[in-house]
């Protein structure tokens, strides 16, 4: 299909089955490991509490998922088909819970919440923050923008003319937003929600300030309690387990879908006026601003009032560069590799393989960045020693970890291509290079940037694998930032808090004014 | 579709492009700079001594610095937690690039001696730590600094009476609801470790079962506890003794939060050690000798008890008098430190428990 000769088409199976490949390596190492336990660590794992663990991750994963999704969606809808003020600015605001790392989330509600907090000290009625309820709150919240980008993609991709074109042959308007709305939002749950499930699986931040044990928790506790990587690692292979069921569950939910009608030449579905309803979208957008974002740059405020032992600016502003320019490169490669994947998944997705290679580049997702990280020391220094203690094994790790958000919005992108431009591009005369010029190219910007975004914050703020990866003396904000929080100097942890948050919603907002700019919302 | 261009955007976003492109040649150059010393092709670089260090950058790191000072050497020193250091180590094995590795606690030393990782110390070194309970039986890793195990309170919810002698008495019923610990925290686990070796294992596991129907707050590490305790959470936290000093350095306000020691001899007034140990595989001995002998030195205890109000190891040297006790007054359980490498039991044990 398409202008493509075989060479260039082997060369993007062979690709894509690489950057699986090394998305699995953490898996390997796992089983590595898990084969040098001894028998009372078997005990231990069979014991009744690998279930309590399996039953308290599930059914956070999922309070989680179903929350953030439903929190997004209105909030999609209320900033892409409504009228509603402030939509951009609104737009930029939501993304900016992704830009905070999650045990500030964590701190946040404790400062706000938890005995001896805001509300304790006003004397005012409050929810109690552990344990269950307290990390659902905290995980949604930081992870509602995932959902929220993706819903936003679908409904900005929405053909208006399909719409009318389904009104006008009888259908009633649920009929209508059911066969041509609903598909696009079912995909872009599957997309979203797995993003979202993953994330709290692996999270450890959150979960370990609020109480609530979860697998994740559990493979820190071993690692830090017992230097038991092998337990450690039995559990990893746990939440493994539990990744490949969920995405073995997404094949239902995702089909061969072909690329969309929508392209530049698409309308958008009238909005909707909102009149006095307004200020129910105001309410909804300003309470969850508060949650996600108001509560911990409020806490990070309050820090700065706390005393600062010594301020080192030198280290501040090299921590600050180092931060930035790793997140860039991350991001490019990033999206770089995982293109070929992108596109087999756009174009090829009714072959099994396909299907089953773009799932399997999740199956790190779920793993806790530790993990990973061990996983690339022990490949990286057999395999490559004079790649050891460079930038390139860090690099490796996020590519590893974050190729499913850049896989996502790249197929996004690819699916906008439809490949009927591309040969009409052809048919009229242009050569190769003018067609991906002039045609495939400003498509595909669009959601090639936003993958990257979403790469660059996720970096911006990663913690573990810096730590255990990155050259020696590489510090960045987020690593600033956990050694003032981890003696409790919170009053330093404040102004790299606060940086990390401005450039990543600086990030945020200039792709999401490059997509509007360019007419087609194509980010998931 | 047009997008309607704009003069001043479009030179905005090249200024912003052209920044970018300097900061990522700035960041590659850096990365052939910083890289040079670990790779293997070239020599290793002449006085460049490579630490990992448990400790933290802003606890530990201006005493490098002054070692740098005074002596010229250059160390580069890679921070994270104590525990994933280690398996850091452990992973990297031979290979691995460290010279010397500074532990929070001695469990990880264990770990690490276990795995036969650590370089036998020379006899000056050990000599400078004359109690055999800060250092390596087999010589192979010594105590830089000790800490106590203490019951850090909230001074406006406890009464001193209320206070207990022994730490047996966490498991009265009156404590309900009051008490916060850190299980995962490397101290608590090796002072459960030292209550079964110096009570028992069936008086640990009471103990532990005791407590755990007082339902205690678990936390994630000795900072959280003291936080906690400060904003009236919980009214009484098993830590080390020093949190509580940092802590109110950081506030302009007075900490309603103090230091109670348990009686002589009870397990609960266990001391533990941070401590250092040189790689088997460091390539730098010599160099790694002299930084472990400065660590040992005048200058760099008497930093300890100043920056981190913790105990000298050393004979010459006394704690801060804010500390307001001297190791003799505590009256430690008399115990073999590296006993405490029995880790993997004790973490056993408070999963069986389920405690972690």
């Amino acid at each position: 299909m398409g202008p493509l000769g075989s060479i260039a088409r082997t060369a993007l199976w062979v690709a894509s089955c690489l950057v699986v490949a090394a998305a699995c390596l953490p898996g390997f190492y796992l089983l590595l490991r898990a084969g040098e336990v001894d028998a009372r660590a078997w005990e231990v794992f069979f014991g009744g509490r690998t279930l309590e663990l399996l039953g308290s991750t599930l059914s956070l994963a999922f309070a989680v998922t179903l929350a953030a999704t439903l929190i997004a969606l209105p909030l999609a809808w209320l900033t892409t088909l409504s009228d509603l003020p402030g939509r951009r600015a609104f737009t930029v605001l939501l993304c900016l819970p992704l830009a905070v790392p999650s045990f500030i989330h964590g701190y946040a509600l404790l400062a706000a919440f938890g005995d001896g907090g805001l509300l304790d000290g006003w004397g005012a009625p409050r929810p109690r923050i552990y344990g269950f309820w307290g990390a659902t709150f905290a995980l949604t919240f930081s992870t509602f923008p995932f959902s929220f980008l993706a819903f936003r993609a679908a409904l900005l991709r929405q053909d208006g003319s399909l719409l009318e074109a389904a009104r006008s042959l009888g259908a009633s308007p649920f009929e209508a937003f059911a066969r041509v709305t609903l598909p696009q939002l079912l995909q872009a749950f599957r997309a979203s929600g797995l993003l979202v499930a993953f994330y709290v699986l692996s999270d450890f931040g959150a979960v370990s300030l609020l109480q609530y044990d979860t697998f994740s928790r559990a493979i820190y506790l071993q690692l830090e309690g017992a230097f038991d990587r092998s337990l450690a690692a039995l559990w990893s292979l746990g939440l493994m387990a539990l990744a490949v069921l969920a995405l073995g569950g997404s094949w239902f939910f995702g089909g061969a879908e072909g690329p969309t009608h929508a392209g530049r030449a698409s309308r958008r579905p009238r909005r909707a006026h909102l009149g006095g309803h307004a200020v129910w979208g105001f309410a909804a957008v300003l309470g969850t601003l508060a949650a996600g974002v108001g509560v911990p740059v409020g806490v990070i405020v309050l820090w700065l009032t706390r005393a600062a032992d010594r301020w080192d600016f030198e280290r501040f502003w090299t921590a600050a560069v180092n931060s930035l320019w790793i997140s860039l490169l991350a991001a490019l490669v990033t999206v770089l590799c995982t293109l070929p994947l992108a596109w087999l998944s756009a174009r090829r997705a009714s072959s099994p393989l396909v299907r089953v290679l773009e799932r399997a580049a999740y199956a790190s997702y779920a793993l806790p960045p530790i993990v990973v990280a061990l996983s690339l020391v022990s490949f990286g220094i057999r395999a490559a020693p004079f790649l050891y203690g460079t930038f390139v094994l860090l690099v490796a790790a996020h590519v590893v970890r974050f190729a499913p958000q850049a896989l996502g919005a790249s197929r996004g992108a690819f699916l906008q291509l439809s490949p009927r431009l591309t040969e009409a591009g052809n048919s009229l005369g242009g050569s190769g290079l003018d067609v991906a010029r002039l045609v495939a190219w400003p498509l595909l910007r669009p959601g090639l940037v936003a993958g990257g975004a979403l790469v660059f914050l996720t970096t911006m703020k990663e913690l573990p694998a810096t730590l255990l990866l990155a050259p020696i003396g590489f510090s960045t904000l987020a690593t600033q930032i956990w050694s003032a929080t981890a003696e409790g100097y919170f009053a330093e942890a404040a102004l790299p808090s606060l940086l990390l948050i401005a450039l990543s919603s600086a990030s945020v907002a200039f792709t999401l004014h490059r997509e509007d700019s360019a007419g087609v919302g194509a980010t998931g | 579709m047009d997008r309607p261009k704009s003069p001043l955007l479009t030179a905005a976003l090249l200024v912003g492009a052209v920044a970018l492109l300097a900061l990522l040649a700035w960041g590659v150059s850096s990365l052939r700079t910083r890289s040079a010393p670990e790779s293997e092709a070239a020599p290793p670089a002449a006085e460049v001594l490579t630490v990992y260090s448990g400790r933290n950058e802003k606890l530990i790191g201006e005493l490098i610095e002054r070692f740098e000072r005074e002596t010229g050497i250059r160390v580069q020193v890679r921070y994270g937690e104590t525990a994933q250091l280690a398996a850091l180590l452990l992973e990297e094995g031979p290979r691995s690039p460290a010279d010397v590795f500074i532990a929070q606690d001695a469990g990880a030393l264990g770990a690490l001696a276990r795995s036969e990782s650590l370089a036998p110390l020379p006899e000056p070194i050990l000599a400078r730590v004359p109690d055999e309970r800060f250092r390596s039986p087999d010589g192979v890793w010594v105590g830089l600094s000790g800490r106590a195990r203490v019951l850090a309170y909230n001074t406006q919810r406890v009464k001193p009476e209320e206070l207990p002698r022994k730490v047996q008495a966490l498991t009265d019923p009156s404590w309900k609801g009051r008490l916060g610990w850190a299980p995962g925290n490397a101290s608590f686990q090796a002072f459960v470790t030292a209550l079964r070796l110096l009570q028992g294992e069936e008086a640990a596991v009471a103990w532990l079962r005791g407590v755990q129907s007082n339902q205690p707050r678990k936390y994630k590490n000795n900072t959280a506890i003291i936080e906690a305790l400060a904003r009236g959470e919980i009214d009484v936290g098993l830590v080390n003794h020093y949190y509580v000093f940092a802590a109110a350095k950081d506030r302009p306000e007075a900490l309603p939060v103090q230091n109670h020691y348990f009686e002589q001899g009870d397990p609960g007034a266990l001391v533990n050690v941070a401590g250092a140990g040189i790689l088997r595989t460091s390539r730098q001995p010599a160099l790694a000798e002299r930084f472990v002998q400065y660590l040992l030195g005048e200058s760099a205890q008497r930093y300890f008890t100043e920056r981190t109000f913790e105990y000298p190891v050393v004979a010459d040297i006394d704690p801060h008098e804010k500390v307001g006790r001297t190791l003799a007054e505590i009256g430690a359980p008399k115990l073999d430190l590296s006993k405490l490498e029995d880790l993997q039991g004790t973490v056993r044990l408070l999963q069986r428990e389920g405690v972690l």
